[in-house]
């Protein structure tokens, strides 16, 4: 089962990585890279890595993906190319995506209701239980305690570095 | 159990691809985006080690990783932002600038 999972998601992966290098928009490579990371975040689960798979899919889906797709579309680096029927094209993926949506909560929920989901509980519990995320932060506050604020250093210049460079020139 | 050296070889198979957008392309916004794939597959290696050898140091490792990449785009972006109010383009090959 886990070879099975595994498979899957370094194939998603894998493939991911060809679409961002091989697409012609920029839009798209971005969504491709978003796919990408997602994929990454199952294999580190599959390697208990649980708060590091959490940290994959805030920080690199959520922001480095959105400031990669806001930066793309604020330069007008996208040359999607527009077919005709783009909006019907919409409408049906839209349409189809809000149903397998509604399918996925239905198939998390139904079970949990009528409380006959041992299985699942039981995986649950046993990634609950894990104890990851203490040993990584007793690493973090202890051993690593001069490099993790030393990270936050970084983070702190970086936002100064990015600010210089994108405000306008000041007059005078 | 999956074999680490399975893991191992996606993490150079995308490491080669993130060296190969980076090569191929020349919008800049995609290399980015391919050096943070590379970024990626480092941290694949680091936390399949941290599993094989049981230590958790190697998740330290990717937590800072991930702290510094997210400092490499912000400014990278800011740098491709600047340019662009120059030259209107992200091209690479258009930045000469510097050039001699």
């Amino acid at each position: 089962m886990e070879m099975v999972i595994f498979f899957i998601l370094a194939i998603v992966a894998v493939a991911a990585g060809v679409g961002v290098i091989a697409q012609r928009s920029a839009v798209r490579s971005a969504l491709f890279l978003l796919l990408n990371f997602c994929s990454l975040a199952g294999l580190y689960l599959l390697l208990n890595a649980q708060f590091v798979a959490l940290v994959q899919v805030i920080i690199y889906a959520g922001a480095v993906v959105v400031l990669f797709l806001f930066v793309t579309m604020l330069l007008g680096q996208e040359r999607a190319e527009e077919s005709p029927d783009l909006r019907r094209y919409q409408w049906i993926a839209g349409l189809l995506l809000g149903v397998l949506f509604l399918a996925g909560i239905l198939w998390a929920l139904i079970p949990i209701g009528t409380g006959l989901a041992p299985a699942s509980a039981e995986w649950l519990h046993e990634l609950v239980r894990s104890d990851n995320v203490r040993e990584l932060g007793t690493a973090l506050v202890t051993d690593f305690a001069i490099p993790f604020e030393l990270a936050s250093v970084v983070l702190l210049v970086a936002i100064i570095g990015a600010v210089v460079l994108a405000k306008k020139r000041l007059e005078g | 159990m999956v074999p680490p050296s399975f893991y191992l070889i996606l993490s150079a198979i995308l490491f080669a691809l993130g060296a190969a957008g980076v090569l191929i392309r020349r919008n800049a916004l995609v290399m980015f985006m391919s050096v943070e794939m590379m970024l990626n597959a480092v941290n694949l290696t680091l936390i399949t080690y941290s599993r094989l050898l049981d230590n958790i140091e190697g998740q330290v490792f990717v937590l800072l990783v991930m702290a510094v990449a997210a400092a490499e785009v912000a400014v990278g972006l800011a740098i491709v932002v600047a340019y662009h109010r120059h030259k209107d383009s992200a091209d690479v090959d258009e930045m000469d600038l510097l050039k001699w």
